[in-house]
Formats: structure tokens, C-alpha cells, sequence
């Protein structure tokens, strides 16, 4: 840390001080000359929560992508169907039930199912010509779509989180201060949302855990480095292609169920989240975990700071962004070269 | 006799053309006598218009390796310059300038537009460019339906009218057919022209191998760049025509959907020779406007129409790596082989 520090002291000074200005923001008061300039700080901290909450929604979506395309650099163009698809199988089993915890294990079974099937069926067929499985899974988009039309229609679903999770919780953040009796006012925040951020963490979390501290991840890691060497020292390499990709598309179809309870389900969701995975990815970086992460946040933020702040060029800031990520790093943040 | 050794020599240009394009060529100029305005002015004007622009996206993807999903956004880009700076029934915004300076104008700012896609672009390769440049189409897409000073928004610009040159009606059938069969002949000519001259020689030698390339001291990025510049011609003249055929233009002409649409038109005709891209178009086309009827004979819901060119699309995908040409080709070495000197699956 303190060698970082000595290596580069400009970049370093320059963090610290946005840092510190972030905390200010976050934690002070807000004097008036501030909320004059850019508004109450209950409408700043409210976009600063929906971005991070939206950039775990985006992470659960994109890490699965990230992961699939890592290991066997197939850019999996269904992978919004896959969203789109668990969102209706939770929607179905939620109302069906009536447990809302229950949608995830299901979305995630039979989503990953699917992707095993697509693995099997389809892209072992055409192993390393990564362009003509780019255009199957544009095919396959298409016709899922469609599919996904037919049974739903075009209405919106929207799960509905379970009562103990519904309703808004008081955080310890202040908003400001009541003029009449000077108490302090704290910040209500949707105990829904909170708990899904929580729970993106921990998956977060995991995913890392398994891929830097298992043996199975040992593997994959291994696959993403040199998958031809990793398949000569006599691991089944293909057993792990299946896996990973039952895993990534099962994360897009948990993604689905947590984005049907925080927002709604609808035909052209997939699309809007197969670009949010794809921008993510390419600015956090291909194939890394951690990227994803990353960029997730960058991501969702920017889109709700747009979105408060500048209405009307609200989507156009996440491409500005990739584009600038682009200019000065064409892998990523995190890519490797 | 001595022509005829000079003609075994070397045939003259005409008679190295094989038949069968002679033949498509004089169906094509004589079309207007035994079809209807519809087959003129809706099937193949638009085969036309949709087969330039995946004639761009085919010298970029079957050229240099690069397949870009932008090139719709590019011919969507050159249809609102030539709204804005003519004339169009948003009068606010139309700029009413004549159609020697719009046209020009507007090809010249595509083809800006696609150098600094391009530049964007070569940054990175494979699979990574299709990523960037469905980003950048879906940015276009979104800032053209937010834009109202410029691009007036979500409605966009209707009554974009083609200029009433030499007295004729442009948007009249017969007229139109040969103004886009005119122009789609001159992209399919030209690229074939481009593609064994010097430039393109170079670009497909930077496709099949950028290293060895930059060894022998070319510029690869460079190339690739010029690539993106040159195929914006087709495309811009493209989204012209396709402005001029519907007489407006609005973001969901150059969607997240049409610009698929153009790779799976691309793919589907074959990414090998420019003549794929007007096969793939033209069976875009049919589908797209008998689809309703086939889907209705067939016992199915008329809406499936997406569904059809996704199976479609996936079959000629699955079982070609290069479209109906690549099928094409396949058939007839298998079907012009002598089954008793060469047995087996084996081409000879």
C-alpha cells in the first residue's frame, strides 16, 4: 500500500481526496450552499443506493457472462433470453407456491439446465470457431425471444417480494435535520433492495472463493489460461465447459428472478440486459470476476446519477463511459492483455 | 484463326462472365416490363437498399475479418443527414438545402462517423468487435430517440422526399427500382473491384494474418480503419435510399433490431462474395413480407414471423459456416463429382 502510495503520489493524492469528498457526502450534513448547488441530499444518497443496488442486479447478470466467456471465448448473445427466461420461470413458480425464496433454486435449475443443453447440443459441435457461435447465440436469442413472446405475451410481471421483505427500512445515513425540533432525519431505504444487494455480495463473494480456493476453480482458472494444455494433462475438459456453463447461465436466471422483484419482466428486458452484461463487461474487463464487479458498479451508478441529475442523456453516459474505457484501456479495467 | 488463339489465350472481359450472370443481369434490367409496382418498389427496391448495407458488412466481415454491427447505424446516420440538412416536414429542424450539397454532406459525415467507429473498433478483435459496435449501434439508438434539438426524438423525421431530378418522380416504382438497382450494381461491382485491388488484397491479408502483415511493414490498423471509411459508402447510400423509399427516418429505423437483422441478412446469403449479401437480402425480404401468409397456411399464429428467420437463421448457421452461397457451393461439387473415381464424402 505504502509502496503504491510512493510509486505513483499524484494518482494517489487524487483518490484520497475523492474519497474523502465521497465520505463527506455521504456521511455529513449537507450545508445549505451544497443543496443549493446540487440538490437535497436525500435525492443524492437515493441515487448513490439504487446504483449500488442496480450494480449488484448487473453483477449477478454480467459474472455469469464474464465466466462463460472466459473460459471458452463464446460471447453468449442468449444470455438476456437466459435473464429474461429465469425472470417468467420465477414469476411462475412464486405465484404458484407462494414462496418467493423458492424461485431461485428453480430459475437457477432449469436456466442452467437449458445452458447445459446449448453447451451439449450446440457449441461442442462447433468447438474454437468462436465467430459462428457468436451467430448461433443471436439465433438463439431470436428464437427464445420470440418463444418468450408467445407463452407470456407482452405484458409486465413483477414478482412480489414476500411481506417480511416488502416495506422500507431506516438507516443510520442522515438526510438532514428537522427544522422544528432539530432531530436528526434518517434515511428509509426498501428493505427488498438491501437484502438482494446483500445477497449479489455473497455470490460475489462465493463465485471468487470458488474459483481462487477450490479445485474445481483451480480448473477453470486453468481453462482460461491455456485450455489446450489443460485438456493435455488429462482433465475432462469438457465436463468443466458444461459446468461453467450451467453455472453462468443459472446466474442469469437467478439474475432474472432478482430483477422481476426489483423492477418488472418484460420482452425487451433481455435485450436492454444483454447490453447492460456487455457494457459491463468491457469496462471491468473480459473473463474477470472482479472486473465484472467492478464495472457493475461503475455502471449502475452512473445510470442512476444520469438518470437523477441528466435526465435525458441518462443511457447514452453508460456508453460514454465504455468508450472512454476503450480509448485508454482497450481489455478493460481489469482485463489482462 | 488467329483470334480465335488470342481468344484461348486470353477470353475477353464479357466472355469470362459465366452465364448465369448475364442472364440475372438482363432479368434484372428488364424487370420493370412483367412485374408489378409492388415487386418493384417494395421486394426489390428494399433488396436492394438492405442488400447495400450488408454488402458494407460483408467487405468488412468477409474482407477483414471484422464484423461490425454498426453498419446500420452508419446507413441510419447518412438518412438523418440527409433529413436534417434538406427538406423534411419537420420544418423546425430541416435545414431545406439542395440535394447537391445534402447528399454529399451527408455521405461525407457517415463516412466521419464510421472512422471514428472504426478507430473504435480496431482497438480490439473477433468477438470483441461485435460486442463494440452492437454497443455503439444501441448508443446511437438511444441518443437518436433522446435527441430532440438534432434528431427530434423518438417520432424523427417523415416527409423526406428525393429530389425531383431531370423531371423524374424518384419514389415512382419504375423509377426507384432502377435508382437502387443502379446503385446496388455499382457497391457489387466496386467491392468486387476493391477486393483484388491493392487495398483489399491487403485487407485480407491482414484478416488472415495481422502479424505477418505488419511485418512486411503494413499498417494494419490503418487498413482496417480505411475499411471501416470505404464501407460506409455503400451503407450511407444505403440508409439514403431507405430514407427516401419510406420518406422518414426515426430511431427504430436503425434499432438494436435491424442492425441484427443486417448480420443475420449478411450471414445468411453468405459472408464469401458481395453476391451474398443481396441473396440473403432478398430472402429477408420475401420472408419478411409473405411471411404472415406462409405462417397462416402453415397453421401457425401470422406474429411468428421472428421465429421463422431465428430458426432459419440458426439452420443456415448450424449447417454452414457461410451461408446459402456456402451451400451453394457445396451441392454443386457434390453433384459434379464422378461418383466412381472419387467415392466417399471427399471432394475431389
Amino acid at each position: 500500500m505504502i509502496a503504491l502510495v510512493e510509486r505513483h503520489p499524484w494518482r494517489a493524492a487524487v483518490v484520497t481526496v475523492a474519497v474523502a469528498i465521497l465520505l463527506f457526502l455521504i456521511f455529513a450534513i449537507w450545508p445549505a450552499w451544497l443543496v443549493g448547488l446540487i440538490g437535497r441530499k436525500k435525492v443524492f444518497l437515493n441515487a448513490l443506493f439504487n446504483g449500488i443496488t442496480l450494480g449488484g442486479l448487473y453483477f449477478l447478470v454480467a459474472s455469469g457472462f464474464t465466466l462463460i466467456f472466459g473460459l471458452m471465448r463464446n460471447v453468449n448473445l442468449a444470455h438476456g433470453s437466459l435473464y429474461l427466461l429465469g425472470g417468467y420461470i420465477g414469476y411462475g413458480v412464486a405465484e404458484w407456491t407462494g414462496y418467493w425464496l423458492f424461485a431461485f433454486p428453480v430459475a437457477f435449475i432449469v436456466v442452467g439446465a437449458i445452458g447445459i443443453l446449448m453447451q451439449v447440443v450446440v457449441f461442442r459441435k462447433m468447438e474454437g470457431e468462436e465467430l459462428r457461435q457468436t451467430l448461433v447465440t443471436i439465433g438463439l436469442s431470436i428464437v427464445l425471444a420470440d418463444l418468450l413472446l408467445w407463452g407470456f405475451g407482452g405484458d409486465f410481471f413483477n414478482i412480489a417480494a414476500p411481506s417480511w421483505l416488502s416495506g422500507p427500512m431506516e438507516t443510520f445515513f442522515v438526510t438532514g435535520v428537522k427544522r422544528s425540533t432539530g432531530d436528526l432525519i434518517f434515511l428509509k431505504y426498501p428493505l427488498v433492495r438491501i437484502v438482494i444487494f446483500a445477497a449479489s455480495v455473497v455470490v460475489g463473494v462465493a463465485m471468487w472463493l470458488m474459483l481462487n480456493r477450490t479445485r474445481v476453480g483451480m480448473l477453470i482458472r486453468a481453462g482460461v489460461d491455456d485450455r489446450d494444455m489443460l485438456s493435455a494433462t488429462g482433465a475432462r475438459i469438457q465436463l468443466v465447459f458444461a459446468g461453467v456453463f450451467a453455472l453462468g447461465a443459472g446466474l442469469a436466471g437467478i439474475a432474472g428472478v432478482v430483477g422481476g422483484t426489483f423492477q418488472s419482466i418484460a420482452p425487451g428486458e433481455d435485450i436492454r440486459f444483454l447490453l447492460a452484461s456487455l457494457v459491463v463487461v468491457i469496462v471491468g474487463g473480459m473473463g474477470s470476476i472482479t472486473g465484472a464487479a467492478l464495472g457493475a458498479l461503475i455502471i449502475g451508478i452512473a445510470e442512476q446519477f444520469g438518470s437523477v441529475y441528466f435526465p435525458t442523456y441518462a443511457v447514452v453516459l453508460t456508453f460514454l463511459i465504455m468508450v472512454l474505457v476503450l480509448a485508454f484501456r482497450p481489455r478493460g479495467l481489469l482485463g489482462q492483455a | 484463326m488467329a483470334s480465335i488463339a488470342d481468344t484461348a489465350a486470353a477470353p475477353s472481359w464479357y466472355a469470362r462472365i459465366p452465364l448465369a450472370w448475364w442472364i440475372t443481369g438482363l432479368v434484372l434490367l428488364f424487370m420493370p416490363a412483367f412485374a408489378g409496382e409492388f415487386v418493384l418498389y417494395q421486394i426489390f427496391g428494399w433488396t436492394f437498399i438492405l442488400g447495400m448495407i450488408a454488402l458494407s458488412l460483408m467487405f468488412l466481415a468477409g474482407y477483414g475479418g471484422m464484423v461490425s454491427l454498426a453498419q446500420m447505424s452508419i446507413a441510419g446516420f447518412a438518412g438523418y443527414m440527409v433529413a436534417i440538412f434538406g427538406d423534411s416536414a419537420i420544418t423546425d429542424i430541416s435545414q431545406g438545402w439542395p440535394w447537391y450539397v445534402t447528399i454529399p454532406l451527408a455521405l461525407v459525415l457517415a463516412v466521419l462517423f464510421a472512422t471514428v467507429t472504426g478507430w473504435l473498433a480496431v482497438r480490439t478483435e473477433g468477438i470483441y468487435t461485435i460486442m463494440i459496435t452492437l454497443a455503439i449501434a444501441s448508443a446511437f439508438f438511444y441518443f437518436t430517440r433522446q435527441n430532440y434539438t438534432i434528431f427530434n426524438g423518438f417520432s424523427g423525421f417523415n416527409g423526406v422526399l428525393p429530389p425531383q431530378l431531370f423531371g423524374v418522380d424518384w419514389r415512382h416504382p419504375v423509377a426507384f427500382y432502377y435508382l437502387t438497382l443502379f446503385w446496388a450494381a455499382f457497391w457489387f461491382l466496386a467491392t468486387l473491384y476493391v477486393s483484388r485491388a491493392p487495398m483489399g488484397l491487403a485487407l485480407q491479408g491482414v484478416r488472415d494474418n495481422p502479424r505477418r502483415m505488419a511485418a512486411l511493414g503494413y499498417n494494419v490498423t490503418a487498413h482496417r480503419v480505411a475499411a471501416y471509411a470505404v464501407a460506409a459508402l455503400p451503407a450511407g447510400i444505403g440508409g439514403i435510399l431507405l430514407t427516401w423509399q419510406s420518406a422518414q427516418i426515426s430511431p427504430g429505423t436503425a434499432g438494436i433490431g435491424p442492425a441484427i437483422d443486417i448480420l443475420v441478412i449478411a450471414v445468411i446469403g453468405g459472408l464469401r462474395h458481395p453476391a451474398g449479401a443481396f441473396i440473403g437480402a432478398f430472402v429477408y425480404v420475401i420472408l419478411k413480407t409473405f411471411a404472415l401468409d406462409i405462417l397462416v397456411v402453415l397453421g401457425f399464429d401470422g406474429e411468428r414471423f421472428n421465429l421463422l428467420v431465428g430458426l432459419g437463421f440458426l439452420a443456415v448457421v448450424f449447417w454452414s459456416s457461410d451461408g446459402i452461397l456456402g451451400l451453394w457451393s457445396r451441392w454443386r461439387t457434390s453433384w459434379g463429382r464422378d461418383r466412381l473415381r472419387f467415392p466417399g464424402r471427399r471432394t475431389p
